[in-house]
C-alpha cells in the first residue's frame, strides 16, 4: 500500500495550540508543502512575529526566527541580505502586517525585498482576546468595538493587497481564502508561486489568506466559514492584485 | 609647544578646509592634532567656524575657546572671538571683508585682504588659501613647500585645474607685505 | 600603516569595516549621518550592503535578522533615534544575539538640540530596553577609539553574544584625528554554531527566540544571561588614570568631558592643586573596583558630565560613602570649559 497522506517534512511533530475550527492549521500546512514540494526546507529561514502565529517556530521544521510584533519584513530585509541563498518568509496576522508593522510591510515591499509574505487577514486581534484588527469591518464587533465597528470613531479597515499592488517593488500579491476545499487548492497554488518567485528571484511576493477565528467571533468553525464567505470576501474580493508575469488585463 | 586655533567665517569661505589642511600638515609632521567643527543647520551659508589644535604633547580639550592664534574671515566672527584671544596671541583678519582694525594692544593683528587677492587674480573660492599663505610666512609653524606638497596632493589628478589655483593663491598669501 | 586624518564618526565606519561588519542599517539623524555616508560609499566596494531603512525601528529589526543569520551587523543613531530603537535592542539581548549600536549623543529630551551630549548615560547603561538586562557600553574619547572601540565591540558582542553601545557625543563623532587602523589586535571569536543560515538537512534546526512564557524557564535564561554578564564584569572592565597616584581630587569623566578634564586637571596641577582623572572606557561594566581603590587615597571625588549628572551616582556607590563625590556638568549640548572645571576642582580643593 502507497502512503497518500503524510505530514510534511516541513512540519514538525508536535502539537499546535491553535484552537479548534482555526484556519492557522491549514494555512502553516500548505505553506510546509509548498516548502516540501520546492526541496527548500534546508535553506529555509522561518520568521514569526507576535500574534496567534507567535509560536510558529514550533511548528516549521527549518530554521526560525521570532520577531517583535510588527517587525518581521524588516528582521526578514535583514535575514535575506545577510544570507541571499536563504528562502526567507514571514507568517504575520493582521494586526501585526497591517497596523504595527504597516511601515515595515510597505517599506520592504516598495524596496522589492527578494522575501516571501503569508498574510493572515481574520479581521480581530486573536492572541489578545478578540480585539478590533485594522481589517476588522465596518459594524463587526469587537471587545474594543462592542457596538460595532463605526468608520466614523473607529476609522475604516484597511486593504493591503490593493495597496501594495500599487509599489514597484511588488511581483505578486494575490488574496485567496480557506472556506472551501477548491479554494484551500487555490491558496496552495498562490504560496507556492510565493515561493517560487523567490527562488527565481522576482522580488516581492505576498499572499493574503483570508482566515477564520471562530473563537474570537463567537462562531462554530462551520458558521466561521460561513461568515468569512459572506462577510469578509465582499469587502476583500479574492484575486491576484499584481503579478509581473502577468500583462494588466489578466489580472483577478 | 601648543597652538590653539580658531578659523571662524561664513560657510563656503572654506574655514574647514582652511582647518583641516593645518590639522593634516600638523599630522604629518607628527604632532598630535585636533580639529573640532562648528556642525549643525549653521553650516549651510551662516556661521562656520572649526578649531585647531596643534600640539608636541597629548591633546585635551580639542574646543578652543580661548585662541592662541584667530584667523577671522567675516565681520560677525571678528566682533565675536576677537575680545576672546589670549593676551599675546595673533589675529589674521581678512580686511576686504572687514573694515576695522582691531582696538586691543596686548595682541598682534595682521591684515590681509584676502577675498579681493584672490578674486583680482582670479582665484574665486581660495581666499582660505591666500589666507593661509599669509599665516605661513607670519607664523613659520610651517615649511612653506612642505605645506604646498600637502594641500595639493589630496587633490584628485581629474581636478588638476585646482593644484595650480591652491598653489598660486598660497603663493600670493605668502609674498603679501601687510 | 600611515595614520589618516578622519572624523570620528567616518573612524566607527571604517573600524567596522575592518571588523569584517558588511552590513549596515540606519536612519539619518545628525550628528552622526557621516557614519552612513561613508558606508554607503565603501560597503558597495567591498561586497557589503547598506539600506536606509525607513525607521530606526526597521533599522534595528534589520540589524537582529542579520545578526540571526550569523553575520556581524551595526546601526547608529543619535539620541532620539536611539529611543526608537529600545524595543529591538530588548529583542536582541532575549535573543543573545550580538550587535554593535553607536549613539552619537546629542541635547534632550525631546528633539532636543544636536550639540554634543552625555544625557543619555542613564539610557545606556541602565535602560536600553525592557527587562531584566545589561549591554556592554563603551565609551571612546578619541577619534582613535572611536576606531578601536569599534573592532573592540564586534568582538564582544560575538564572544558574549550580546549588544554592544558605543555611547560616543557629537563632539567626537564630528572631530577629527589621526587614526591608525592597524593599532587594535582582533580577539578570537567563537563559531555561531546557533545562527539561522539554513540547516542543509545536516544540523537540528536552529530557533531565534525571546519568547519564553514559562516563568521558570523564563526566570533560568535570564540567570544564565547573567552569569555572563558576571563573567563581563569580571574581565573586560576598561578605564584610564591620567595623574591619580597622588591625587587629592580625582574628577571621573568619560568621552569628551574626560578630554576637558585632562586639561583642567593639567592646570589645576599647575596651580599646585593635586588633581587626577579616572576615565572609564567601559560604562558597563563600570569601573567600580578603581574608583573604590582611588577612594583609598583620594580625599574627593568630582564627576564631570554633559549632562545634569547621571554618572556621579555610579561614582558614588563605588565610592560607598568614604568620599565626598562632587558633580559639575553642562548640558543641553553646551561644552564645559577646561576653566570652568578647572575653578570647580579649585573650590573642592579649597575646602579640603
Amino acid at each position: 500500500m502507497s502512503v497518500v497522506f503524510d505530514r510534511p517534512s516541513a512540519l514538525t511533530d508536535t502539537l499546535m495550540h491553535y484552537c479548534p475550527g482555526c484556519t492557522h492549521g491549514i494555512v502553516h500546512r500548505l505553506v510546509a508543502e509548498a516548502i516540501d514540494e520546492l526541496g527548500i526546507l534546508g535553506r529555509a529561514i522561518g520568521i514569526a512575529p507576535v500574534g496567534c502565529s507567535v509560536f510558529a517556530y514550533n511548528y516549521f521544521n527549518c530554521d526560525m526566527i521570532e520577531a517583535a510584533h510588527g517587525r518581521a519584513p524588516a528582521v526578514a530585509t535583514g535575514v535575506k541580505r545577510a544570507r541571499p541563498d536563504c528562502i526567507v518568509f514571514t507568517y504575520q496576522g493582521d494586526g501585526d502586517l497591517a497596523a504595527i508593522g504597516t511601515a515595515e510591510t510597505v517599506h520592504s515591499a516598495t524596496r522589492g525585498e527578494n522575501i516571501t509574505i503569508i498574510f493572515i487577514n481574520n479581521c480581530i486581534y486573536g492572541m489578545t482576546g478578540g480585539q478590533m484588527a485594522p481589517t476588522t469591518l465596518p459594524g463587526q464587533v469587537t471587545t474594543t468595538s462592542p457596538y460595532g465597528r463605526s468608520p466614523k470613531i473607529q476609522g475604516n479597515p484597511i486593504r493591503m493587497c490593493e495597496m501594495l499592488a500599487t509599489l514597484d517593488g511588488v511581483a505578486y500579491a494575490e488574496r485567496v481564502s480557506i472556506d472551501t476545499p477548491a479554494n484551500v487548492r487555490r491558496a496552495k497554488k498562490a504560496i507556492l508561486k510565493a515561493f517560487r518567485n523567490q527562488i527565481e528571484e522576482k522580488g516581492f511576493s505576498i499572499v493574503e489568506v483570508l482566515s477564520t477565528c471562530p473563537t474570537n467571533w463567537g462562531l462554530s468553525p462551520v458558521e466561521a466559514l460561513t461568515w468569512l464567505r459572506d462577510n469578509m470576501i465582499p469587502y476583500y474580493p479574492l484575486g491576484v492584485y499584481k503579478d509581473i508575469d502577468k500583462k494588466e488585463g489578466d489580472m483577478k | 609647544m601648543t597652538y590653539n586655533i580658531l578659523i571662524a567665517g561664513f560657510g563656503g569661505q572654506g574655514i574647514l578646509f582652511a582647518g583641516k589642511a593645518l590639522a593634516k600638515m600638523g599630522m604629518n609632521e607628527g604632532l598630535y592634532v585636533t580639529w573640532l567643527p562648528s556642525y549643525g543647520p549653521e553650516m549651510r551659508g551662516g556661521a562656520a567656524n572649526c578649531s585647531v589644535v596643534l600640539s608636541d604633547t597629548e591633546i585635551g580639550s580639542p574646543l578652543v575657546p580661548e585662541p592662541d592664534i584667530l584667523i577671522s574671515m567675516n565681520i560677525p566672527s571678528f566682533d565675536k572671538f576677537t575680545p576672546k584671544i589670549k593676551p599675546g596671541g595673533t589675529l589674521f583678519a581678512d580686511c576686504s571683508m572687514i573694515d576695522k582694525k582691531c582696538t586691543r594692544t596686548d595682541i598682534n593683528a595682521y591684515y590681509i585682504p584676502a577675498s579681493a587677492l584672490a578674486s583680482d587674480n582670479d582665484l574665486q573660492g581660495l581666499a582660505n588659501v591666500v589666507m593661509l599663505g599669509y599665516f605661513l610666512k607670519v607664523t613659520g609653524i610651517f615649511d612653506y613647500d612642505k605645506f604646498l606638497l600637502d594641500i595639493t596632493s589630496g587633490i584628485p589628478a581629474s581636478r588638476a585645474n585646482l593644484i595650480e589655483g591652491n598653489k598660486k593663491a598660497l603663493a600670493i598669501g605668502y609674498a603679501y607685505e601687510g | 600603516m600611515p595614520k589618516v586624518l578622519m572624523k570620528g564618526n567616518e573612524a566607527i565606519a571604517e573600524a567596522a569595516i575592518n571588523a569584517g561588519c558588511l552590513h549596515y542599517f540606519g536612519y539619518p539623524i545628525t550628528p552622526q549621518t557621516e557614519i552612513s555616508e561613508y558606508l554607503a560609499k565603501r560597503l558597495p566596494k567591498v561586497g557589503g550592503v547598506l539600506i536606509q531603512a525607513e525607521s530606526e525601528i526597521a533599522a534595528i529589526n534589520m540589524v537582529l535578522g542579520a545578526s540571526a543569520a550569523g553575520v556581524r551587523a551595526m546601526t547608529s543613531s543619535s539620541s532620539p533615534g536611539i529611543s526608537l530603537k529600545s524595543e529591538g535592542i530588548s529583542y536582541l539581548v532575549g535573543c543573545d544575539l550580538p550587535a554593535v549600536i553607536v549613539n552619537v549623543q546629542r541635547g534632550g529630551p525631546g528633539l532636543g538640540g544636536i550639540q554634543p551630549s552625555q544625557a543619555d548615560y542613564y539610557q545606556a547603561t541602565k535602560a536600553y530596553g525592557h527587562g531584566d538586562m545589561r549591554l556592554i557600553v563603551l565609551a571612546p574619547s578619541t577619534v582613535q577609539e572611536m576606531a578601536t572601540l569599534t573592532g573592540e565591540a564586534f568582538d564582544l558582542a560575538d564572544i558574549y553574544r550580546t549588544p554592544v553601545i558605543i555611547l560616543a557625543d557629537g563632539a567626537i563623532g564630528q572631530m577629527m584625528e589621526p587614526v591608525d587602523f592597524s593599532e587594535r589586535k582582533p580577539r578570537e571569536i567563537p563559531p555561531k554554531d546557533w545562527a539561522c543560515t539554513g540547516h542543509g538537512g545536516t544540523r537540528k534546526r536552529n530557533i531565534i527566540n525571546s519568547l519564553m512564557l514559562d516563568p521558570e524557564a523564563l526566570e533560568k535564561s535570564v540567570r544564565e544571561r547573567f552569569e555572563r554578564y558576571k563573567k563581563i564584569e569580571e574581565t573586560e572592565v576598561k578605564y584610564e588614570r591620567f595623574m591619580t597616584d597622588d591625587a587629592d581630587i580625582i574628577c571621573v569623566a568619560f568621552g569628551i568631558a574626560s578630554r576637558i578634564c585632562k586639561s583642567a586637571v593639567t592646570a589645576a596641577r599647575e596651580k599646585g592643586i593635586k588633581a587626577g582623572l579616572l576615565r572609564p572606557i567601559t560604562l558597563w561594566p563600570f569601573p567600580k573596583a578603581a574608583i573604590a581603590e582611588a577612594a583609598n587615597t583620594a580625599k574627593a571625588f568630582l564627576s564631570v558630565e554633559l549632562s545634569m549628572g547621571q554618572m556621579v551616582d555610579d561614582v558614588k556607590l563605588a565610592c560607598e560613602c568614604r568620599r565626598p563625590v562632587e558633580f559639575f556638568g553642562r548640558t543641553g549640548g553646551v561644552l564645559p570649559s577646561p576653566a570652568e572645571v578647572t575653578a570647580k576642582i579649585e573650590a573642592i580643593a579649597a575646602q579640603l
